[in-house]
């Protein structure tokens, strides 16, 4: 009986099962890195660094919508300041964003933001945001989140409205407290 | 290896006697018994699992159960109707027939084989024990989306992963098996040009299995480490997604319905040239059709999941490359017509099942079609039509095709004929059973009425209620293929070597019963 070729060929179906096992895993990193280059799922990139000085672009104007919501079990009171500002492209603007913990316990949050429709995610830069870090609120206290950003001067023209939408999730092994 | 070698030198070499035999085989028909009689176990068990999801959609309103229990039902029926029932008669199918077809003595790695089949009733063991246990079993569908699966799940679910890692290494070590036996032990001028198209349809499966299995054990890795370590690969707060698993689950259970159909596809390849008496139309073109859909199933994947937000190009990408599917198996479709056109039919409980699978196969196939057009998916995402669609494919396609196997080759194996009167009623009452339960579910899937839920709106009654009587007459007919079965072993008449008037290949060259050893001299193949 064949037994060298046996143990090739068995040999190589080892390999070719833990490859796979591997790509699986390799499917995340490369779904992040389709999603980064694509802008697909409306993710929005890290902290922007300006290089240079912006100038506004004086003939037109971006309307960019503010949403917020909940994750389930997330009892905060979390809204924007406005629900809607009209911007410059290449302008720098600063909005808020408010959250209250209403709760006995100490919990903390991380926001996630997505934005809509995703052809514009590659143009929508932040320079700070609330979202790049945890939140960590006392029971009852209240503050206001900064959210600071630009939208680019290349943006095509037929945009000309984004919505920004931020889901507010409780980090479990505090609030299991 | 060389165990096997050592029994080919005295003839008379029986099986061992009593219930260790089963626990310490390493024959290739006794572990394909052992699959078989498994998976007509957990046929039955996910049978009764849909009766009791029939009998809540009987009618409008909560009646026999409560909705978190529902749940539960519904995801375990599939689980278990995929992994349990489906999956294991067809290894039962190939450790049985792959030998014997391409005339080698057993399977290469017999000891391996052994493992791969015990190891399964613990990891069903595992996924039942869930039932009885606080918080009750996995409640979140057979597809196990996250974060319903990981966030939200009962603390059950661990025990489902481990089941889920026990069944993958199953299914991986049996494909191994497999694809060793068929490339090495292969008799003497059996090319692979030449082989039975049930073992070509299992070597593509087989690797099929190589390459998605260890992706689905991934994934449920993932689920148990963003559970109990902390990770986030799923949770958006963690700088997780929950679109990801939804990508990796697909990856994995896109091949995954071609696995459970593909040797099915062999199996019909087998009976409809047996009893139309003649060979095979276009074998060639069967075998790189075969080929074709196996390869076109790791890039259509995302069309379960149109819904989710994907980009136009995605869509269109997605739509087009599963309407290409059909086009491959429209060849085989034509091939299984065109071998039946002016062939000297006789239909044979074998045949009635064969040529009711081509022709309900192809129902599923078409409503296949209308949920790959990805704007006309927005509607039926998510609805009864989509149930109606993939019980088209597995209970005429996947089950009608191990059933016709069944009746095909029992003779062979145990060496009597089953009564073909009771056949064909087991037949006729399944084939209008399965119609009456699946068929209405198009019409309520159209109208709007979701899927996995325990109540419905009334309007939908009539079709439900059409629905639950079909799937009640299909399960209770499954009861008498037991007993056909079970009678034709015991006190059937003798089966002559050939079994039927019009076979072709290895394993109508041996005696029936096949004795417990065959071929341990490879037989010369023209």
């Amino acid at each position: 009986m064949p037994n060298r070729t046996n143990n090739k060929v068995i040999l190589r179906l080892i390999v070719a099962v833990f490859g796979m096992f591997g790509f699986g895993f390799a499917l995340v990193p490369l779904y992040n890195v389709l999603c980064d280059v694509t802008g697909l799922n409306g993710k929005t990139a890290g902290q922007y660094e300006v290089t240079g000085t912006l100038e506004a672009d004086q003939s037109r104007f971006i309307t960019v919508q503010f949403t917020t919501s909940n994750n389930a079990e997330m009892p905060w009171e979390f809204h924007p300041k406005e629900a809607m500002i009209k911007v410059r492209p290449g302008e720098i603007n600063e909005v808020f964003f408010v959250a209250k913990n209403p709760t006995e316990h100490r919990m903390k949050a991380q926001a996630v933001p997505s934005l809509s429709p995703s052809a514009a995610v590659e143009f929508f830069n932040k320079t700070e945001c609330f979202c790049f870090t945890q939140q960590a609120l006392e029971p009852g206290e209240s503050i206001d989140m900064p959210l600071r950003f630009f939208v680019a001067r290349d943006i095509p023209e037929k945009i000309s409205k984004l919505t920004l939408s931020y889901t507010l999730f409780s980090l479990p092994e505090v609030a299991a407290n | 290896m060389s165990a096997v070698l050592e029994t080919h030198n005295h003839d008379h070499h029986g099986p061992a006697k009593g219930l260790m035999r089963w626990v310490f085989t390493t024959n290739h028909k006794d572990i394909g018994t052992l699959y078989l009689w498994f998976s007509f176990t957990m046929f039955l068990v996910g049978g009764c699992m849909a009766m009791v999801i029939r009998a809540e959609l009987f009618q409008p309103g909560l009646q026999i159960v409560r909705p978190e229990f529902f749940n539960q039902m519904t995801t375990m029926h599939g689980l278990i109707m995929v992994f349990g029932a489906v999956m294991p008669a067809f290894v039962g199918l190939a450790n049985w027939l792959v030998p014997m077809m391409i005339g080698a003595p057993d399977m290469a790695l017999p000891r391996l084989n052994n493992l791969s089949f015990w190891i399964l009733p613990f990891a069903f063991l595992l996924l039942l024990s869930t039932l009885f246990m606080e918080g009750g079993a996995p409640n979140f569908g057979w597809t196990f989306y996250a974060p319903l699966s990981t966030t939200y799940a009962p603390k059950t679910v661990t025990f489902f992963i481990f089941g889920v890692h026990i069944m993958g290494a199953s299914s991986i070590m049996g494909a191994i098996n497999i694809i060793a036996t068929i490339l090495n032990l292969r008799a003497p001028g059996m090319t692979l040009m030449k082989m039975p198209l049930f073992v070509w349809t299992w070597l593509i499966t087989a690797y099929l299995l190589i390459a998605v299995m260890p992706v689905l054990a991934g994934v449920v890795t993932m689920m148990l480490m963003d559970i109990h370590f902390g990770t986030s690969f799923f949770s958006a707060a963690g700088g997780g997604d929950p679109v990801l698993f939804q990508h990796v689950f697909w990856f994995f259970g896109h091949p995954e319905v071609y696995i459970m159909i593909l040797p099915a596809f062999g199996v019909v390849s087998q009976i409809i040239p047996t009893f139309s008496r003649k060979r095979l139309f276009g074998y060639t073109s069967m075998v790189y059709a075969t080929a074709s859909i196996a390869f076109l199933s790791f890039i259509v994947w995302a069309h379960h999941m149109f819904t989710v937000g994907m980009p136009l190009a995605g869509e269109l990408f997605f739509m087009y490359a599963t309407m290409l599917i059909a086009v491959p198996t429209g060849v085989k479709v034509f091939n299984w017509v065109t071998t039946m056109f002016r062939g000297s039919l006789s239909f044979e409980t074998p045949m009635l099942f064969a040529v009711s699978f081509v022709v309900l196969f192809t129902i599923g196939g078409f409503s296949g079609l209308m949920l790959a057009i990805a704007p006309a998916d927005f509607q039926y995402h998510d609805t009864y039509f989509v149930v109606a669609h993939f019980h088209y494919v597995l209970v005429p396609g996947a089950i009608f095709g191990i059933m016709g196997a069944v009746y095909y080759w029992l003779p062979k194996w145990c060496g009597n004929m089953y009564n073909e009167t009771l056949g064909k009623v087991h037949f006729w009452l399944s084939f209008i059973g399965m119609n009456l339960a699946f068929f209405p579910m198009h019409f309520v899937g159209l109208a709007g009425m979701p899927r996995r839920i325990p109540d419905y709106a009334l309007q939908f009654a009539d079709f439900n209620r059409i629905s639950s009587v079909g799937a009640f007459m299909f399960g209770a007919t499954q009861l008498l293929f037991l007993y056909i079965v079970i009678n034709t072993i015991r006190s059937g008449k003798p089966a002559t070597a050939q079994v039927w008037e019009g076979t072709d290949g290895l394993e109508w060259t041996i005696p029936s019963p096949a004795p417990y050893h065959t071929f341990t001299t490879p037989p010369e193949v023209k």
